[in-house]
């Protein structure tokens, strides 16, 4: 074991270090990667040593190969190790090593905080000062957050090298940890006033990257930089200040006039650096706006520097300050600043300016160029242009060419053709840009050539007679088809000639020049607008040659059309084909035409009949928006905006991925959504809020095989509930006949099978959606058969509850009541929520009763009971006596009524009522299947005492889901559990525009819909009810801005699809 | 803020990257082989400044470059540093490397110092520059914090222990490729290696 040690640590006498490295590596210069590669191996082996020092070499040597781009981000943690070492020379080489390779989405960063901290606070002020010299290159987030309190006590460190580096790396800190600036911005500016300059300039350097973002928080500190500049005489910081004053000035234009004198002393202190003189060129065109002689006189400043340094010789070896050409740089960027504010000062140095175009530099020339395009106006655009047209030939390269090529097109495009005054000169400069060879920009010019064209009607007779030309030429343009940027203007050419063919002197050569063979070669966009605009052609030469006795002409050239077209058929672009054949049998038929002598020519010029208009920028918005289009509406669910915020709630409420059909998802590759869904894995393994779907948990709540159990759970629900579309529903339509089938078998009663097709009802309901309530008029008629079966083998031996409602009309206007003098009556008005049905127009408040439940434990009998609690409000001036209450049943919904009685009795309401008195009598309903609202039709009839007269009034009791909803606390620590079960079907239900906050509208859920809280957590709740049948039903209610979505669990999706519309159409009536 | 500062040779080799904006390897060296590419074909005369470089930044960043006999020292920054300023340091550092690595400075010596001690070169980049900030342009300053360390490193007895140094002389010395390359400042003279016959 020893000597393996001894061993080893001998092999490692022998491992190069980086010079050795670095001379392998220039003496493999044939097979540099191979040895790389070995040496990397080697280099591995050196990492997994105990002794540090190899460690370092290591580093060292991966840092080097770092820089000839090998990714050694492997190494990574090695690093670290590094880094910690005791010893300054390693933890140099660690830190430097970081300081290369690490960035914010290295995990090991995350080892390091407290190794950074131990430095940070180190005796030694050089171990410091690596720490913080490699924290400035890979800081990230949590780094910042963790050490800006130990940086900033750095800042006040008795070493001034600590405390530069200190203040420096503070402005990293702010980047990645905002919230530190404000506790730490009074320490930054003591700091401007700190003894030692090296700290005052780190100071003034952070600030002034601060302010460059936000100038206006900085404008306080101006009287101290104020005070800086006329004391310092540090370079660097009076650069920094005059660069700030220059952000800070158009906030506070008082700064202006106060610095001009400060900064002439600046100017006149005559310091060897030039630096300064330009920057406080720079500086003047904000700080005088308004006074204009001050621009003037700095403008005569810089071009006398200009002028000079031109007409000195060019010894500038010594000095890069003094180099002419750095000078003249400095001088243009100078005025370009100048000419945004005072463009008529910048106008008058246009021919030196222009000089400056012929200067070999291109930084220059490209400099010049940006200027003269300020400078032109209608009466130089001309001579300028010319002038640039001259380099144009001149110019070497094409990537300057192309420059003053989009420039010329700038220049005179500039404001809709402001300055063009001819555009039959306008036009022939394109024309003559077209010579440029091996060019990109051949679209560009395509386009103007279009846009001039098209705009300017006066100059069609001149275009495209110059673009008849061009089309003869085209084998000039096209000559080396590698290069065929500017083949682009053949496209613009063909389309002019063919729009506008009526000014063609010679259509006929210029159709035959659009159907040459070699047009074949263009690109397909190109071919396809020769092959229609020949279409266009040809109808005019039929149109031009119409009257003439002689029709041999015309016959010749649609022999012509047919001799040619078939190249183009036969074209591998499909665009080209289309439009050939297309034209080709046009052509074929108006030759057969001919031959009979017929007149086509009106017909085939109709084809092309009408002018293509301009279309001003804003004409889009002089078109009405449709009735009913919102352009603001999402057509799709709008992409969440974050994954965290959005994706993560969602993902407790679904199993299922993504459930909108996002188009963006169909855009995503495998590997992208792997990726994403790895994260999203990641992200909710590290939530603590995230309840993991685990299949087998205990199902609490399923004490007895209830009926309801059985069936309707096993409609597995996996498709997405919002994807629409019928292969769905066909799906489940087949779905829900197998297991038809199967529970056929078992169940012989045919009352079963009336079930079961309740169930399909609900099942196809449910898939289309919970939102219309069209989509549910079906199933309540499905619904009716329910009636028939036994209700008493449904053994649930659930809480029964009930629960109820009431309400109560105000006044009834019906014709009939008026005319008897008692407009009132206890009628009363559907139920629930609202949703009334109006027969006739009704006022009526809603009184909703706090009910309690009443546990009918046991009682089969009593599977399902509510109870309507109507109060009877006696609005007339008249007594009323003998009420009766009278519903009448559905299949699924019976009135328990006394023993005894028929099935159509009405139930005597106990009381009588005076005027302006109001009662409350209690209706005990049996209820079969909850998972479908209902409505009941009921009359009440009634004695007027005074009249004796019998009076009736028609209601309609509206059971809502809701209304089965009994609320329920839950525990969070339960609430969860349920979800964990994974029995629960999900949906989800989206309300736009709820202007209420957040609590108002879960009391409104709470209050309307039963529901109870079980926990909220800022913008987002969960909230908990339970069905009279122990359905259970779980809410994630989140808002965001005026949109509140809901998600939705609960094990029977009918209900819950019923009750999300039911929350849906509470808040759609607010 | 400084963006990037690169150091390559004549050839576009790289001698010393810092970037201070992370990008990958691979978008290292492509950003390295652009601005070659860019700063290779001016001429030695023209003034110092480029734009459009398209690789990092944008409008708002420019190269700020200076030749120095076999190097070129390209700053890449964005519009709140000085043009002049950053030249200006160039001049300091690059001067200062050379004079302070080595005392004379021999235009291909130069070069192969900072081939072989990139590392120094580093730190010494390290007390000019910070995080992409300028942190010290005091030449004397610089000097003064660089010396410092570097005795510190003296007294903790270099990066490879004393043993280790001596028997890397050794295996220097009888390398079997010592005789065929021998090396006089950048030149290498390879000695051809007898053909079998």
């Amino acid at each position: 074991m020893a000597l393996k040690i001894v061993k080893g640590s001998i092999d490692r006498m022998f491992d190069k270090n980086l010079q050795d490295l670095v001379r392998g590596i220039r003496n493999h210069k044939e097979d540099e990667a191979k040895y790389i590669s070995t040496c990397i191996d080697e280099i591995k082996q050196e990492l997994k040593q105990d002794n540090i020092a190899v460690k370092a070499n290591a580093v060292c040597k991966l840092t080097y190969l770092q820089m000839l781009g090998y990714d050694v981000s492997w190494a990574a943690f090695n690093i670290v190790e590094v880094m910690s070492s005791s010893k300054f020379t390693y933890k140099r080489i660690g830190y430097l090593a970081a300081s290369q390779c690490f960035h914010e989405n290295t995990d090991v960063i995350m080892l390091t905080t407290n190794q950074i901290r131990k430095d940070l606070s180190s005796p030694n002020q050089y171990d410091t000062g690596v720490a913080l010299t490699g924290l400035s290159c890979f800081v990230t987030p949590d780094l910042a957050r963790d050490l800006a309190n130990d940086i900033m006590t750095l800042m006040s460190h008795t070493k001034p090298y600590i405390r530069k580096k200190a203040v420096l790396i503070m402005y990293k800190v702010f980047l990645k940890y905002p919230e530190s600036l404000r506790p730490a911005f009074p320490r930054l500016k003591e700091k401007l006033e700190d003894p030692d300059p090296g700290v005052q300039s780190a100071a003034v350097n952070v600030i002034c990257e601060l302010a460059r973002r936000n100038p206006k928080n900085y404008l306080s500190l101006a009287p101290l930089f104020f005070k800086l500049m006329t004391s310092s005489t540090n370079n660097w910081v009076l650069i920094k200040i005059i660069k700030l004053f220059g952000a800070l000035t158009p906030l506070e234009p008082r700064l202006g006039k106060k610095l001009i004198e400060p900064l002439t002393n600046l100017i006149h202190r005559s310091f060897s650096s030039r630096v300064l003189i330009f920057i406080c060129f720079g500086f003047f065109k904000l700080a005088h706006k308004k006074s204009f002689s001050d621009v003037i006189v700095s403008l005569c400043y810089i071009t006398v520097l200009i002028s000079l340094s031109s007409g000195m010789p060019n010894h500038s070896a010594s000095s890069v300050f003094l180099r002419i050409s750095v000078v003249k740089y400095l001088g243009l960027l100078a005025m370009s600043k100048i000419l945004k504010t005072h463009p008529k000062s910048v106008q008058s140095h246009k021919d030196l300016i222009l000089q400056c175009l012929d200067d070999k530099d291109e930084s220059i020339r490209l400099r010049a160029l940006d200027l003269l395009y300020g400078m032109v106006s209608k009466k130089n655009l001309m001579e300028i242009v010319k002038k640039l047209m001259i380099h144009v030939d001149k110019a070497e390269g094409t990537t300057y060419r192309d420059e003053l090529l989009t420039k010329i097109i700038d220049i005179c495009s500039q404001s809709n053709y402001q300055y063009i005054t001819n555009f039959e000169w306008y036009i022939s400069i394109l024309v003559e840009l077209t010579r440029l060879e091996g060019t990109r920009h051949g679209h560009l010019i395509a386009s103007q050539m279009l846009d001039v064209a098209i705009r300017v009607k006066a100059i069609r007779v001149f275009a495209v007679a110059q673009m008849a030309t061009l089309l003869d030429n085209a084998h000039l343009l096209t000559g080396n088809m590698q290069r065929n940027g500017i083949c682009e203007v053949l496209y613009a050419a063909a389309w002019i000639c063919g729009e506008f063919s009526e000014h063609l002197e010679n259509p006929v050569q210029t159709l035959e020049a659009m159907l040459r063979p070699k047009v074949a070669t263009l690109p397909g966009h190109i071919q396809a607008v020769y092959v229609q605009n020949a279409a266009k052609l040809f109808a005019t030469i039929l149109k031009n040659q119409e009257g003439n006795t002689d029709s041999t002409a015309a016959q010749e050239t649609s022999q012509m059309m047919i001799d040619r077209l078939p190249l183009f058929v036969q074209s591998a672009n499909l665009e080209v084909q289309e439009r050939a054949s297309c034209i080709l049998q046009l052509v074929k038929y108006i030759q057969k035409l001919q031959q009979k002598d017929v007149e086509v020519a009106e017909e085939v010029s109709a084809l092309f009949a009408g002018e293509l208009n301009p279309v001003a920028p804003k004409a889009q918005k002089k078109v009405p928006v449709p009735e009913g289009l919102d352009l603001d509406a999402w057509i799709n669910e709008p992409p969440s905006e974050s994954e965290s915020e959005d994706e993560q709630p969602k993902a407790i409420f679904t199993k299922e991925e993504p459930k909108h059909s996002r188009p963006r998802h169909t855009e995503v590759d495998e590997k992208e959504l792997a990726r994403r869904r790895e994260a999203r894995k990641q992200e909710q393994a590290n939530n603590p809020f995230y309840i993991k779907a685990s299949p087998s948990s205990q199902k609490v709540y399923q004490e007895a095989p209830g009926v309801e159990h059985i069936p309707v759970v096993q409609i597995d629900l996996s498709v997405p509930l919002k994807v629409p579309g019928l292969p769905m529903s066909d799906q489940y339509v087949k779905l829900e006949e197998e297991r038809r089938q199967k529970e056929r078998a078992e169940k012989k009663k045919k009352e079963k099978k009336k079930r079961k097709e309740k169930r399909s009802g609900r099942g196809k309901k449910h898939d289309s959606g919970p939102e219309s309530e069209e989509d549910i008029t079906p199933a309540h008629v499905v619904d009716i058969v329910t009636e028939e079966m036994p209700e008493k083998s449904s053994k649930h031996k659930k809480k029964k509850q009930k629960k109820e409602k009431e309400e109560k009309e105000k006044k009834k206007k019906k014709k009939h009541h008026h005319h008897h003098h008692h407009s009132d009556g206890g009628g009363e008005e559907s139920v629930q929520n609202g949703t009334v049905e109006e027969e006739e127009p009704l006022t009526f408040l809603v009184f909703p009763l706090p009910r309690k439940v009443c546990d009918i434990q046991g009682n089969l009998q009593d599977g399902s009971q509510v109870v309507v609690s109507v109060i009877f409000e006696n609005k007339s001036d008249s007594f009323l006596k003998s009420m009766e209450f009278n519903v009448l049943d559905s299949l699924n919904s019976k009135l328990q009524r006394p023993e005894g009685s028929g099935p159509h009795d009405g139930l005597t309401v106990p009381f009588q009522l005076p005027p302006g008195v109001s009662n409350e009598a209690r209706f005990v309903f049996t209820v079969q299947s909850i998972v479908m609202p209902q409505k009941l039709k009921g009359t009440l009839t009634f004695i007027v005492k005074d009249s004796s007269t019998h009076e009736k009034l028609d209601f309609k009791l509206h059971f809502t889901c809701t209304s089965y909803l009994i609320t329920t606390p839950c525990y969070s620590d339960a609430f969860a559990k349920l979800l964990e079960s994974g029995d629960l079907k999900s949906s989800s239900v989206r309300l736009e525009g709820v202007n209420m906050p957040f609590h108002h509208l879960l009391a409104r859920i709470c209050f309307h819909h039963h529901f109870s809280v079980v926990e909220r957590i800022d913008s987002c709740a969960s909230m908990y009810s339970r069905s009279i049948q122990g359905h259970h039903v779980c809410l994630l209610v989140k808002t965001s801005g005026q949109t509140v979505s809901i998600d939705a669990k609960c094990d029977e999706p009918t209900l819950l699809g019923n009750v999300l519309d039911e929350i849906k159409q509470t808040f759609s009536q607010c | 803020m400084i963006k990037a500062i690169l150091i390559f040779n004549n050839h576009g080799k790289p001698r010393l990257i810092r970037f201070y904006q992370y990008f990958a390897e691979d978008m290292q060296q492509q950003i390295i082989r652009e601005t070659f590419h860019l700063v290779s074909k001016r001429d030695d005369n023209v003034c110092n400044f480029l734009e459009g470089g398209s690789l990092i930044g944008g409008s708002d960043y420019k190269l700020i470059y200076r030749h120095y006999a076999t190097l070129y020292f390209v700053f890449c920054v964005d519009s709140s540093e000085s043009e002049l300023g950053i030249l200006d340091l160039i001049q300091v550092s690059c001067s200062f490397v050379f004079v302070e690595t080595l005392d004379k400075c021999f235009e291909n010596v130069c070069e192969l110092d900072l081939i072989f001690h990139m590392d120094k070169v580093h730190y010494i980049l390290q007390e000019v520059v910070m995080g992409g900030m300028v942190l010290e342009t005091n030449m004397n300053e610089i000097v003064a914090q660089v010396e410092v360390q570097n005795r510190m490193e003296k007294s903790e007895g270099g990066l490879s222990a004393a043993p280790a140094r001596a028997v890397s002389a050794v295996k220097n010395m009888n390398l079997p490729e010592i005789p065929r390359n021998i090396n006089i400042g950048d030149i290498n003279i390879k000695v051809p290696s007898l053909s079998p016959f």
